[in-house]
């Protein structure tokens, strides 16, 4: 293919791929009245922030905290039991570990739906139905099966020199673990943090099974009740949805190479 | 490989026990309950496979059941010959091929609630079309597949990428040599050369398909008149609205069952990988 005809169709391609958002972009810094008199399609005769002021004042600060508050625990969260799981699972022969290690993937993919009667009864009998610690702790066990399940083929493929010549030095295996094993892991560590914070930012599903608050609401669904309050408001709707995908498209401009290799590697969401 | 110091037992035992606790142990009482009747207050009443039969005369699940097998075969259909037709046209390295991967990749990392916000902004009536096509049943479900796909493209698209990365260039090079055409060449080379991208992309695709619920719950619950309704929405409809806790654990397992045969075709690859 030319380099013109290919310049011409991806081109093509992507700017009618980019379309939707500038679209809402372009809705979001509209005011209200200029909308409600020219319609959605018609050149802009306005530009305000007013949209983000509404939508951020409405819940959408207090629900971003909630999401900071949800995604940073679970994370971590998820990433060290993982990581430690991972670690004694490749390095240590664990009696039935592979077993173990496709227990855990099993569980990462089953169907949520399967879960959600009875992960929302047990939240309320531990009585933290309605809290942001439930959230975290079912986040946290649904999603350990996929990132320890990556993680051991990482360590696995790490030569066993190193592990050999630092217990010759004396080193205990947790010792080994900390100093020597996580900071090799660094780049599977990275990108799977990166895809876990935009899959967990991002939920909906969990969330509105052990969440009835609007005040204990993460972004995603909170977003979901400024579309119920704001019927045909479309600028405070637009402006709502670009303020909840600035953190994962930011995450994602900076962490870019880590996200798109964690993709390519996990292949299971 | 070595004898385990007993510290590393806990290392694998309290991630173990945290999955088992939120995961199989829900994942067994969902199988459970699947089989009783339960309002969620009083004690469940054990029905046997009563729920089960109850689906025989459901109309709203032949209609989840169809449009989940409708979203099965375009969402994942689609998707997926998307997807490879792009990594196709994008995997040679050229000037400003970063940049035509990047836009078409940004909505991958959008929430499908965003998402479905944003189309629904693009689907109102003044806008494209006359009168919002999330409003008429005919329509509403491939209206509600559209931001779907366009989230989803750029994601399959990603994992052929990193499957013709790995295909050997001298392959095309003979085939070049051979007085291949292009056409030939995918269908001689590329093709199966991405056996093993190909299962996982049908992997994903129907686990992401029998998942998805945002998109469609955001933009019409499943409606108009349970139109665009998918067994997932269904399924949490039943749960969380009507509160037939029972019959909404016995859709959950038709949902898992349908789903059971892809996933134990991936852990039998995740097996042999190991």
């Amino acid at each position: 293919m030319s380099n013109r005809v290919f310049h011409a169709v991806a081109g093509t391609i992507s700017v009618l791929w980019l379309l939707p958002i500038v679209a809402v972009l372009v809705t979001a810094v509209r005011s209200f009245d200029d909308i409600a008199a020219n319609g959605l399609a018609a050149f802009p005769q306005s530009f305000t922030l007013a949209g983000f002021g509404d939508a951020w004042t409405n819940g959408g600060a207090s629900a971003m905290w909630n999401s900071v508050l949800v995604t940073v625990p679970t994370v971590f969260l998820s990433l060290a039991l993982s990581s430690a799981a991972a670690y004694a699972l490749s390095r240590f022969e664990i009696p039935g570990r592979r077993t173990i290690i496709l227990l855990m993937l099993a569980g990462n993919l089953l169907p949520p739906q399967i879960l959600l009667v009875p992960v929302s009864k047990l939240a309320e009998l531990l009585g933290i139905y309605d809290t942001l610690i439930a959230l975290i702790v079912v986040q946290v066990g649904f999603g350990l099966g996929f990132y320890t399940f990556v993680l051991q083929g990482f360590m696995r493929a790490m030569p066993n020199e190193v592990q050999e010549a630092a217990t010759i030095d004396g080193a205990g295996p947790v010792q080994i673990f900390w100093r020597i094993v996580l900071p090799m892991t660094r780049p599977a560590l990275a990108a799977l943090a990166a895809l876990a914070f935009t899959w967990i930012f991002n939920d909906l599903l969990w969330a509105i099974t052990v969440l009835r608050s609007s005040s204990v609401m993460p972004v995603t669904p909170a977003l979901l009740a400024l579309q119920g309050q704001y019927v045909s408001n479309w600028n405070v709707i637009a402006a709502g949805s670009v303020i909840a995908a600035v953190p994962t498209v930011a995450v994602f401009l900076r962490f870019q190479r880590h996200f798109i290799s964690g993709l390519a590697v996990g292949a299971v969401k | 490989m070595r004898r385990v110091p007993p510290i590393l037992l806990l290392f694998v035992l309290v991630p173990l026990l945290v999955e088992g606790f939120w995961v199989f142990w829900p994942a067994l009482q969902g199988f459970w309950l699947a089989l009783t009747n339960w309002d969620g207050v009083s004690a469940p009443r054990f029905v046997g496979l009563g729920n089960f039969s109850r689906m025989i005369d459901d109309p709203v699940f032949h209609t989840a059941v169809t449009n989940t097998a409708i979203w099965l075969v375009l969402f994942g259909g689609l998707s997926a010959a998307g997807g490879l037709g792009l990594a196709v046209l994008l995997q040679k390295e050229r000037r400003g091929v970063g940049a035509y991967r990047a836009a078409l990749f940004v909505p991958v990392v959008f929430s499908l609630v965003a998402t479905s916000l944003i189309w629904q902004v693009l689907y109102q009536p003044g806008g494209i079309f006359d009168s919002s096509p999330l409003a008429d049943p005919d329509t509403a479900l491939y209206a509600v597949l559209v931001p779907a796909l366009w989230r989803q493209v750029g994601y399959v698209m990603v994992l052929y990428l990193a499957g013709l990365k790995g295909i050997d260039p001298g392959l095309y090079e003979a085939a070049t040599l051979d007085g291949a055409t292009a056409w030939q060449k995918f269908t001689h080379v590329t093709w199966p050369q991405l056996r093993s991208v190909n299962s996982v992309v049908l992997s994903v695709i129907v686990i992401d398909s029998l998942r998805s619920f945002d998109v469609v719950w955001s933009m019409t619950r499943g409606g108009p008149y349970h139109s665009s309704e998918l067994l997932s929405t269904y399924m949490y409809a039943t749960a969380f609205q009507s509160l037939k806790l029972g019959y909404a654990s016995a859709l959950a397992v038709v949902i898992f069952v349908l789903a059971f045969g892809v996933i134990v075709t991936y852990l039998v690859r995740a097996f042999r990988e190991n």
